[in-house]
């Protein structure tokens, strides 16, 4: 039986079996029950042909670049910064979880309140402090919006980064930071030489696991701006929503989302190569 | 024979003797118009003796008429229909994605609300209701001309009419007078030069045109008709929409926008503008009567500027205005949909005939308060009409000359896509903001509607 379990095919297939048996009841069998009409790819060159999917697409890609690279910055400054020993330090740990913990849905209104057209606190905040005079456009222009959505993306899924990469930093040797300050290296140079190089598994692997949550993020654009003004914040998910859920019309609702599938693909293709790869270093 | 043990007599609810259920049957059979003979039993007949409907409907912005609904109305039509009515009220954003869920796992309530032409859009779902339609027309003075292109089908009521929520414009009567209009402007142009002249004194008229249900399709629609455009041709299948009409009607928007609009409102929804008006941010907004309604009822905390209740400076304009090629309204025409799938779609039937008896209908008719019209015309005849306040007064007819999206064509489920899509709202959007030249968002929207009426 042990021999059985180490066995890497039969894990796998232990594995595969709940999500196949899964997909089977979601996917396979409502097709079963309510064949549809097959119409070949024309829901697909539907949504090509349509500028309300290119900007969802594109914006999609805008989002999750943005998101990720910022989440990846601040997210490493932090771990660095939590990585020291300092008063208060398991505190400022956990409250730094905050964003990660609540409800995006909860949290999303909230920020959506802070950039009200018409009762924006930042909006009066600046106002008063005479520093504007007039109000920012925070989600009634479209790429203001957008921008918006990637701070309050990065908001919530920096904690992730950080917490991982501090998980990170905390399993590299001391000794080599000591040794390399030893040979006259300063900082930055250790950073660079030492820890980067280290850590970077752990970062692909956030990463990777980032890329395809923003790619796929659909709640908080939806309750943010509902994909507008005129369409200019939505990402492929919402979009996706909107015309299978909100319009009914499930075909191509279903060929929206699917766009989704190469890329996401791709990026899993990717982790796999370079797991691999560490593997065989 | 007296055929009830003497412990029967003491029951709180009626007893009947044989000979009078069998005659009272016999009248029922003979009225078949199935509530018409539960009623007169007193009784619920056999079959539906504990059974469950389960109806869905929307949050209601009069949230009295919910509470009449939950305590009182669904009780009683429970008592009558002698099944178990559950009534469940969500938001109303929430409610296409549970019909579309519904209908797709064949299995959840028995009956939802319906809105708009949404009738169209899951025929394959939905019940024949046109006996129901036909006994309550008959009645009350026939449905208004918006529900025929709205719930009609193929010549079948997949939909029955239940209300019409009118739309109007609340405005504050003191701030329109500063700037020389003693009452609500009559056509855009005057319109234009209040809320220009309003912004300058910081405050705007406020208009949402965003992706929202309610308030920016009910501007943008009627905003084009009265321009002279429309959507398609009479037939529905040759896109219409890039003519002079609708190009001159995305330029004023883009004029008014700038001129005298609130700009935030590319990001508001449904209820930025009742918390913008109640705040004295705004000097108007296209409504329907819950800003004045809810100010009245919080009239201790709503107040003016000089501290008087806010209420008593509301007034409403009548939308759209004069100065076009007419005034069409979009209104909400509500309904209520059976669902296929139902085990208890004739108990279902029979609710739908509960609620549109008339005194079901009076009682939640009455909460409402204007702010939703009845489906016949009959009810524009009402006592409440009387009793009400003045600016409510103008529901009174609202419904009268309301179209419904499609137009000029006939309000077929790709004309709801279009609305889902909000692709003539964007078309006024993309212009107000200034993303593209008003030329340039009537082509767009052009094309977009291409792909949808004419692929």
């Amino acid at each position: 039986m042990a021999r059985l379990l180490e066995s890497e095919r039969l894990l796998a297939t232990l594995l595969l079996t709940p999500t196949v048996l899964l997909l089977g009841v979601f996917i396979a069998y409502p097709s079963v029950g309510n064949a549809g009409q097959f119409v070949g790819l024309k829901n697909f060159a539907k949504a090509w042909d349509d500028s309300i999917f290119q900007t969802a697409f594109a914006n999609t890609f805008f989002y999750t670049f943005w998101a990720t690279i910022f989440k990846l910055a601040l997210g490493m400054w932090v771990a660095l910064l939590l990585n020291r020993v300092f008063r208060g330090m398991r505190l400022v740990r956990a409250a730094m979880l905050l964003p990660f913990i609540i409800p995006t849905v909860l949290s999303t209104f909230a920020w959506r309140w802070m950039f009200d057209p018409s009762f924006s606190v930042l909006n009066w905040t600046l106002y008063k402090s005479g520093l504007i005079v007039t109000k920012l456009p925070f989600l009634s222009d479209g790429t203001w919006a957008l921008w918006c959505a990637i701070v309050i993306n990065t908001w919530r899924g920096m904690p992730f980064f950080a917490i991982t990469l501090l998980a990170g930093l905390q399993t590299i040797n001391p000794d080599l930071h000591e040794a390399a300050a030893l040979d006259g290296a300063n900082g930055w140079k250790r950073f660079w030489h030492v820890t980067w190089p280290l850590l970077k598994p752990v970062t692909i692997v956030v990463v990777v696991f980032s890329i395809i949550q923003t790619f796929a993020d659909f709640q908080l654009i939806y309750v943010l701006t509902g994909g507008g003004p005129a369409n200019s914040t939505h990402l492929l998910a919402t979009y996706a929503y909107q015309l299978g859920v909100a319009t009914g019309l499930l075909g191509e609702g279903a060929a929206v989302s699917l766009f989704m599938f190469p890329v996401l693909f791709a990026v899993v293709c990717v982790q796999l190569w370079y797991v691999r790869r560490m593997e065989g270093a | 024979m007296e055929t009830s043990r003497p412990e029967d007599k003491s029951s709180s609810q009626p007893q009947m003797a044989r000979r009078t259920f069998i005659r009272t049957a016999g009248v029922a059979a003979a009225a078949a118009v199935g509530i018409e003979g539960i009623l007169a039993a007193r009784r619920a007949p056999a079959f539906a003796q504990g059974t469950k409907l389960h109806i869905v409907r929307w949050n209601d912005f009069i949230p009295e008429a919910d509470v009449w609904l939950k305590k009182e109305g669904m009780p009683a039509a429970s008592k009558a229909l002698g099944a178990e009515v559950t009534i469940e009220t969500i938001g109303f954003n929430d409610l296409q994605p549970r019909i579309t869920a519904a209908v797709q796992s064949g299995s959840g309530a028995d009956i939802f609300m319906l809105y708009y032409n949404w009738p169209h859009l899951y025929a394959n779902a939905l019940v024949d209701v046109s006996d129901v339609a036909g006994e309550v027309a008959k009645a009350q003075g026939g449905f208004y001309g918006v529900f025929e292109p709205s719930m009609r089908v193929g010549g079948k009521w997949l939909g029955m009419p239940h209300s019409i929520v009118g739309n109007t414009i609340a405005y504050r009567k003191s701030w329109f007078k500063e700037v020389g209009f003693s009452e609500f402007p009559k056509t855009w142009e005057e319109l234009r030069k209040a809320a220009a002249a309003l912004k300058k004194k910081g405050k705007p008229y406020g208009q949402t045109l965003g992706h929202t249900f309610g308030d920016a399709p009910t501007w943008a629609y009627p905003l084009m008709w009265s321009f002279g455009g429309a959507e398609t041709d009479k037939s529905g299948k040759k896109v219409a929409v890039n003519s002079k009409g609708t190009l001159d009607s995305v330029k004023y928007m883009t004029a008014l926008w700038k001129e005298g609009c609130d700009e935030g409102g590319l990001a508001w929804d449904d209820s930025n503008n009742n918390r913008a008006f109640h705040a004295g941010e705004i000097c108007a907004s296209l409504n329907g009567a819950s800003i004045y309604i809810v100010a009245k009822r919080q009239k201790d905390k709503l107040k003016d500027e000089k501290g008087e209740p806010l209420y008593l400076d509301i007034d409403h304009g009548l939308f759209p205005l004069a100065g076009g090629a007419g005034q069409f309204p979009l209104y909400f025409s509500n309904g209520h949909g059976i669902m296929k799938y139902s085990k208890n779609q004739k108990l279902a039937k029979d609710l739908l005939r509960w609620i549109h008896k008339k005194e079901n209908f009076e009682k939640w008719f009455e909460v409402c308060e204007g702010y939703s019209v009845a489906p016949t015309t009959d009810w524009e005849k009402h006592a409440m009409w009387g009793k009400i306040d003045k600016p409510l007064q103008m529901f009174r007819t609202a419904a009268r000359n309301t179209r419904i999206f499609g137009y000029a064509g006939p309000a077929t489920a790709k004309s709801t896509e279009v609305y889902s899509k909000y692709i003539i709202v964007d078309m006024y959007a993309n212009a107000a903001s200034g993303k593209m030249k008003p030329e340039q968002a009537v082509k767009w929207a052009e094309t977009e509607l291409k792909k949808i009426y004419e692929a």
